[in-house]
This record gives structure tokens, sequence and C-alpha cells, in this order.
């Protein structure tokens, strides 16, 4: 079946796959949520630390990403190690996308709503991060995160469906929007995405390690505070013939109250600062 | 669709026959038809289950033709339906009249037979026979399920957000969730929300009340999967155990459904994201339940905590232990 595929899409773009695995890897179909890792970053065996106990026939699943394995290698060999560079750039993936430059290619991809938007109506069509609710490998599929209503959801497509959710991590979409805080949805109105400068993910990579958020002056003015945002999100309110449904209005007065309470014990803190 | 193979000649040449004897609508039809999946209803098929077949219908449920014969339940659509006689004719199957050479295009008859039965399907799902077919339709999962993961698969019911056509196309309400989502496939794009109105949902979960979740969800999941399997042995073997048997509530859910509570909690390396940061999380409320029914009265009509004494200590004290409680997804997932 893998020798299928490898045919399959090297009939479609026999150029992407003679240049190397990764971007055939990349090109083929449901793998349209994975980004380029850097060749140095695989090539820097510290990147690397510990995976040589999660991938069997670590070394010659490294030389195939890295497009350095022997041609005269048998088929059969080819399709096991197949699955096993996936699962490797898979987990290289992870690291990666919380690196600074990973954050910055997967700022490409959410720009380009290449995850998806979310299926939920009163999010207006948010673009999508994916996420994974474990780090260790086969145990969850890929979920995609919605920074406006702050859930998970499954992906639409099965092929996306079946993507181990550890080749994402747990951490990368929380990590992205504190690293881009102004890229953090509003939780009404119409999505759009700020334009990011440049320089700026690189300051604020630099700066994430210190902390010292109040002294880089951008951060402050631009994302505002998102102490009281919750409260203008928008939900959805059942009706029977235009009357609330006493039972949910009942829970969502309570889940409101709760959101209240929230909200005042963050403006509390601020008014501290 | 349904239109005979190739193959069987015989059978091409009575449908022709059919088509041909039955006058203008029928070749008007498969006109119209062509545009849709150039299927033919063979002469058992009648307009609405061919109607109810077609792709992007799925969530319709057949209205039994009685409903839409008595006046009674058509009530003001006249007003809201263009060509009505000709749209009821189309529905109905109704052999026309002579005089159908003022219908201009026959098209604009189709979308007024859609409009038509759309309009009527609304008010049909919500009497009992209506909710008897779409309950059958859910609990087949005809409507798909919901795609937030911690709902775990929950179905969902087609709902509108207005009861008047033309407005928004269909969505899914989960009852887990309380909430509204896009239908995954685009081919639900083309069918107009009031077709199924803003009632139906939640009329259909007041009816069928051990469908809905209840409103408030207790984290001890040992308890509860434990209830089910302990209980029949207890009850068999009653007399046989010399200590009582510890009172177990057989319906903890007062006769509703267990909900699905989790609620995501954001993690960098395995920690929590804190509130206190700019990107915290900020909508955990949304998808929130109490841990039990009482705790919802703690909030009175206006939505204030009526028992408000803690100070702002306090407060914070009683919050993180709360969202401590409700946060097990680190550990499950």
């Amino acid at each position: 079946m893998l020798g299928r595929t490898v045919e399959d899409v090297s009939s479609g773009s026999d150029s992407d796959y003679s240049n190397s695995w990764i971007s055939w890897f990349l090109s083929s179909k449901g793998n349209e949520y994975f980004c380029e890792v850097d060749e140095d970053y695989i090539l820097d065996r510290f990147n690397l630390t510990g995976l040589n106990n999660e991938v069997s026939n670590y070394g010659q699943a490294l030389d195939l990403i890295t497009d350095n394995l022997d041609d005269d290698i048998q088929d059969e060999l080819r399709g096991a190690l197949d699955v096993q560079a996936r699962l490797l750039y898979g987990l290289i993936h992870a690291r990666w996308i919380v690196t600074a430059r990973g954050l910055a290619k997967m700022l490409e991809k959410y720009k380009r709503v290449e995850f998806g938007r979310c299926p939920r109506v009163l999010c207006q069509s948010q673009p999508l991060l994916p996420v994974g609710l474990s780090d260790i490998p086969y145990e969850k599929s890929v979920k995609l995160y919605c920074g406006r209503c702050e859930d998970v959801y499954s992906p639409k497509s099965s092929r996306h469906g079946s993507i181990d959710g550890a080749y994402f991590g747990t951490s990368f979409p929380h990590l992205f929007f504190m690293v881009y805080p102004n890229l953090i949805p509003p939780k009404v109105g119409p999505i759009e995405i700020p334009p990011t400068r440049p320089h700026e993910s690189e300051v604020n990579k630099r700066n994430r390690r210190t902390r010292e958020e109040p002294e880089n002056p951008e951060n402050v003015t631009e994302p505002g505070s998102t102490a009281a945002a919750a409260l203008k999100a928008d939900r959805y309110r059942p009706r029977i013939y235009g009357f609330q449904v006493h039972e949910i209005a009942k829970l969502q007065r309570w889940q409101e109250a709760v959101r209240d309470r929230q909200v005042s014990r963050l403006e509390a803190l601020e008014d501290l600062s | 669709m349904s239109r005979p193979t190739e193959g069987n000649e015989d059978e091409v040449e009575l449908a022709e026959e059919v088509i041909s004897g039955n006058g203008e609508i029928d070749e008007v039809m498969e006109e119209v038809e062509e545009g849709y999946t150039s299927s033919t209803p063979t002469s058992t098929l009648t307009w609405i289950s061919w109607f109810c077949s077609l792709p992007g219908h799925e969530y319709f449920s057949e209205v039994a033709e009685d409903f839409i014969e008595d006046d009674f339940n058509l009530t003001g659509l006249n007003t809201m339906v263009p060509f009505w006689k000709e749209a009821m004719e189309m529905v109905l199957d109704v052999e026309p009249d002579e005089d159908s050479s003022r219908i201009p295009d026959v098209s604009i008859v189709e979308a007024s037979a859609e409009l038509l039965y759309g309009l009527v399907h609304q008010r049909y799902i919500l009497t009992r026979a209506g909710l008897q077919s779409m309950v059958e339709k859910y609990e087949s999962a005809a409507f798909g399920i919901c795609p937030r993961v911690y709902c775990v698969g929950c179905n969902v019911v087609p709902c509108g957000r207005s009861d008047l056509p033309g407005i928004d196309t269909v969505k899914l309400y989960c009852p887990n969730c309380n909430d509204i989502y896009a239908p995954p496939s685009s081919r639900f794009q083309g069918v107009d929300g009031a077709f199924f109105g803003t009632t139906f949902a939640h009329l259909f979960f007041q009816t069928y009340r051990e469908l809905a979740p209840a409103p408030f969800y207790k984290l001890s999941l040992s308890a509860d999967s434990s209830l089910s399997p302990g209980r029949s042995p207890l009850s068999d073997s009653g007399n046989s155990t010399s200590r009582p048997s510890p009172f177990v509530n057989p319906n903890p859910h007062g006769g509703q459904k267990r909900p699905e509570g989790r609620v995501y909690s954001p993690r960098v390396y395995g920690f929590k994201v804190s509130e206190q940061a700019k990107s915290g999380p900020r909508m955990q409320w949304l998808r929130l339940r109490p841990q039990s029914p009482d705790e919802l009265d703690l909030v009175d009509w206006r939505g204030r905590w009526i028992d408000d004494e803690y100070d702002d200590v306090d407060e914070v004290d009683e919050e993180d232990r709360r969202m401590e409680d409700f946060d097990p997804v680190g550990d499950l997932f």
C-alpha cells in the first residue's frame, strides 16, 4: 500500500518526489497540516535527543528523511522504514513548531487558513490551529484549537482525523498565542488576522524567557487587556417559539455568573499592577 | 438515481410512456431535475420522497401528505409562497389544471414547491408524528455528531437561526454543549435553516428528555461507571447479602442523559496556562457545568450570585478550586 501511495504521488509531482523526502511527504494528501522542518534543525542532533528510543530503525529513518539513504535498499524494508520515517518526522515536527522559526512557519499557514475554520457558528469561521491532546505518539489523533471559543474540535476530514496528535503536541497553539499576543482573536466581530511585522516574532521570542513583557511597549499597547474579553463573546440561546428554554437558560446564567466572577477577578488583578 | 439502466429497454420505454402519459408537469419536472441529479422519479416515487432523497436533503423527514392537505396546517403560508397552487400540485403529485400556461418558468414553480415543502416541514416536525420521525433519524445519527472533541460524538439535530426563509442556512445544534455548528459538508449550504426552524431542536429535547444531557456534571467517573453494572447484581441477590446495600440513586440525572462535562484546558509543556496570562483561558465558562443541580440555584434570575458573601481573596480561592475540579483533561487525555 505504501508503495502505491508513493507511486501515486510521484506520478503527479515527479519533481517533488525526486527533490527530497520531506517535500514529498509534505505534498502527499492528508499531510497538509505539517510544515517544513528546516534541514539544519534535523541535522542538529541536540534537537533529536531521546527520539532514538521512540523510533525503531532510528538511524535509517533519519537517513531517509534527510535523503541520505542508500538507493539499493530492499523495497519491503523501505516500506517499513517509511512508517518509521513518518513517525520520526512527526516527532521532530512537534518540537520544531514550538521554536521561533517553526512558529513563524505555522503562522504563515495559519494566515492562509490551512488548518480549516471553526465549525462553531458564532465563531464566524475563525481559523484554527492544530493541537494534540497528548505528547505521546499513538494515543490521540490531531485536533483543532479555536482561539476564539478556546475549544478543540475534530477535523472534518477523516484523512486529517487519522494524523497523530503527538506530531503537533499539546503546547503548540497556546505557545503560539503567547508569542503572538496581537493575534489573539477578539471574541466578537468578523475575523481579521492583523499583520505581524517580521522582526516582531524575533523580539517576542527573545523576550519570552525573561518574561519582562511590560518593558516591551509593543506587547502592552497592541493586544490590550483581555481581562474582560469574554464579556463580549456571543453565545447561542436556545428558544422555543421565541421563549428561552428554562433549564438551559438557568445553566447559561450560571455559566455567565462564573464568567463575570473571573472577569472581576482579572480586573482586580489588573488594578493592582 | 431511479432512472432505469440502459440494459433494460422495456423499462425505459415504460418509463417514457409514463412520463408522456402524465402530461406537461412531468416533462417539466424532468427538466428541473436535470439540474439537480439528472434523475427521474418513477411513477411510484412521490415528489416528497424524491425531494428528501436528493443529496443535501438528508436532514428532511417526509411530511405526511394528509398533514399538507389539511389547510389549517398551512395557515399563512400562501402569502409567503409564490405560485401557491402550482407548488401545492407539485408537492402532492396532483395533475395540474389545463391553464398551467400562466407559469412563466418551471424552475420558479420548483423553487416554490421547495419553499412550500420546507415551511410545511418546519411545522410538521413540531407535531407528534414529526418529532417521532425525527427521533428515528436522530438515533441513527442521520444528522451527524458534534465536532467538539469533549462532546464525545454527541448526536446533533438540525436547527435554524430564523423561522423566516432566506436568512441563514441550516445549522446543527448539540444538546451537550448547547451550541450550534455549521454542517461539515458543503452540500447542506443550500438548505435553508427556516425549513427546520428555531424551535424544533429544543422542543425535541424537551419531548425526549432522556436524550438531553443533564445540566450538571459530577467528576466522579468511577462512581457513575460502577453504578450500572453494580446495581443489577445487588437487586438480583439482595437477600443473600446480610448488610443493607447502600442506597444508589437509580436515576442520578433526573431522567436525563449523563452529560459529557469535560472542559478543555490549555497547557504548555504540561502546565496549565494561567488565566492571568494575556492569552490565558477566558472561555471555559461557556462549556462549564456545575457539579450538582443545587449550584444552579446560587445564581438569581438576573445572573448574579445570590450568596455573594466572599470578599475578593476568598473568591480567588473558591474559583481556583472549582477550575481544578473541572479539569480532568490532563489526566485522561
